[in-house]
């Protein structure tokens, strides 16, 4: 066979694989689309959008700050504590379980291999299941946002901490094993100063993320602005839902701005 | 000679004050944050017998409940599809109009790229919310949701892969009299379309994790029967649920992981 028609087959094979793709999404669109439940939108579509717009130019200023009872600050804050309160409880938790995880930390994969597992087990439950969950044991607020937060970011943080201690310089912990320290020594003065920047990265990212869910959280009842947002939403007051998300942007945005600037400063 | 002296006394330590001061502000921030949402340790140590039963109570799991929400499943996974091709679609001009080697306009990616950092902040459940109670609890609002939020990440992703392409095709092009147009479809589109895919794919990953639970404030999928299951204290239907979600949220993974590595 000549090379032309060798050319020439391999362009033919590709283009039908290209169509056999080609038509596989297709049946994957109609499948999604026609099976969507269109019930058509509400008539009040139209007004409510018009009214959550005008919340958002003319917001509730009131609501900002009121001496007694519940305001945006105190929903911000409460969010923010939540936040922290929980990304310190995942990394007492992730700790332990990211060295347990490390392959170059424990002898047989067997131990590292169950590690990843529990951390890819914490990892799939998502923070709003976990919270509803927590709702059940110590009743509706904060407490069981934090506690959600904390577990479910245990699992990300746990791979991330794993992945940073696999990535280290085996040199000083050789050495210092062999001057004869024993593993906690290795631990604290070979694997812990070389990861501990990673680590500190790794944490803020987390953390804004977490700041993201606990705004969430208060949607199903675990504390925070989610809270006011979701009674001003079936109050249909949208002057106030206009502050609370500005209010939940501005906050946002100055904990990412901040936690950038200071991994960019950290790696 | 083989003995050697120091030059002069040992340099000074640097001082470790800073850092323990650091460390008590950074405690004292932890433990007022613990006590303003009163995180009492004691409730969980009280009420860790409703854990232990709570636990107990999910088994066995109701595996005849993944019959029952199966539509439900499948209205989920078909949520996360519209919605990140939607906010694909959406997001293809954005991240055009965010990456400085493309428009050489500075007010105009930098106006772009802060629409994109506030739009970046609200968390998708938040915004499920907003389009339920604006288009009624359906499955619609929750396709809306998603794709605002995909273009959030598809779109940031994809302009910083646009900033980190190889510039010669694109001088070469400019050079021998191309326009714009052709100059992003020849010079641009090809360098990135495999980032672009994979991106696209890794959003649908988020995606069917976000789309299972925005049932919970009424916008489609099988969160109304988390709800739902919570609501009757009908634990073991509850896990089966968790269950059913981490099966078809591994398989999406693993077949989307399969097809990045070939992408990239």
């Amino acid at each position: 066979m000549s090379q032309r028609d060798q050319l020439k087959k391999a362009r033919a094979k590709k283009r039908g694989k290209l169509a056999l793709l080609l038509i596989g999404l297709i049946a994957l669109y109609v499948w999604a689309i026609f099976g969507i439940e269109f019930k058509g939108i509400q008539e009040t579509a139209g007004p409510v959008t018009k009214n959550i717009l005008k919340g958002f130019t003319s917001p509730d200023w009131s609501y900002v700050y009121s001496p007694n009872g519940e305001d945006l600050i105190r929903g911000l804050l409460e969010t923010l504590a939540i936040a922290i309160a929980g990304i310190f409880l995942s990394i007492l938790l992730a700790i332990p379980v990211g060295l347990w995880a490390a392959k170059n930390l424990s002898k047989n994969s067997i131990t590292s291999q169950s590690g990843k597992g529990v951390l890819s087990f914490f990892r799939t439950l998502p923070d709003i299941i976990l919270a509803l969950l927590f709702i059940k044991v110590v009743g509706p607020g904060a407490f069981a946002g934090m506690l959600a937060l904390g577990i479910g970011a245990m699992g990300m943080l746990g791979k991330l901490y794993a992945e940073e201690v696999e990535a280290m310089d085996p040199g000083p912990v050789e050495s210092i094993a062999a001057v004869g320290g024993n593993k906690l020594q290795q631990l604290a003065f070979g694997v812990l100063p070389q990861v501990i920047p990673g680590f500190i990265s790794a944490t803020l990212y987390r953390f804004e993320i977490n700041m993201r869910s606990a705004a969430t959280l208060g949607l199903i009842g675990a504390g925070g602005i989610g809270t006011s947002l979701i009674f001003a939403i079936q109050g249909r007051s949208w002057d106030r839902v206009g502050i609370i998300i500005i209010g939940l942007v501005v906050v946002v945005l100055i904990v990412d701005l901040l936690s950038s600037a200071l991994r960019k400063r950290i790696t | 000679m083989m003995d050697t002296k120091l030059n002069g006394p040992l340099p000074a330590k640097p001082a470790r004050w800073p850092f323990y001061f650091f460390l008590i502000g950074l405690f004292t921030i932890v433990l007022l944050s613990a006590v303003y949402i009163g995180a009492n340790p004691l409730t969980f140590i009280q009420n860790s017998d409703n854990m232990i039963e709570l636990i107990v109570s999910m088994f066995p799991p109701a595996w005849s409940y993944i019959a029952t929400t199966t539509p439900a499943m499948l209205e989920t996974i078909r949520m996360a599809l519209l919605g990140t091709t939607i906010g694909m679609i959406f997001s293809i001009p954005i991240m055009f109009l965010c990456a400085r080697n493309i428009f050489r306009l500075r007010w105009l990616t930098e106006l772009s790229r802060i629409g994109l950092n506030v739009l970046r902040t609200i968390p998708d459940l938040l915004l499920a919310a907003i389009f339920a109670a604006i288009l009624g609890f359906s499955p619609l609002a929750g396709i809306v949701a998603l794709s605002i939020f995909s273009i959030g990440i598809i779109a940031k992703l994809s302009f910083e892969a646009i900033e980190n392409i190889d510039n010669g095709p694109l001088e070469s092009m400019a050079a021998v009299g191309a326009n714009k147009l052709q100059w992003i479809a020849f010079g641009v589109v090809p360098q990135i379309l495999p980032h672009f895919v994979s991106y696209v794919l890794y959003t649908f990953e988020i995606n069917i994790r976000a789309a299972a639970i925005l049932g919970l404030v009424g916008a489609g999928g099988i969160g109304i029967y988390y709800d739902r299951a919570l609501g009757f204290f009908a634990y073991d239907q509850v896990l089966a649920l968790i269950l059913y979600t981490l099966v078809v949220v591994i398989t999406i993974d693993l077949i989307s992981l399969k097809i990045r590595e070939k992408l990239l």
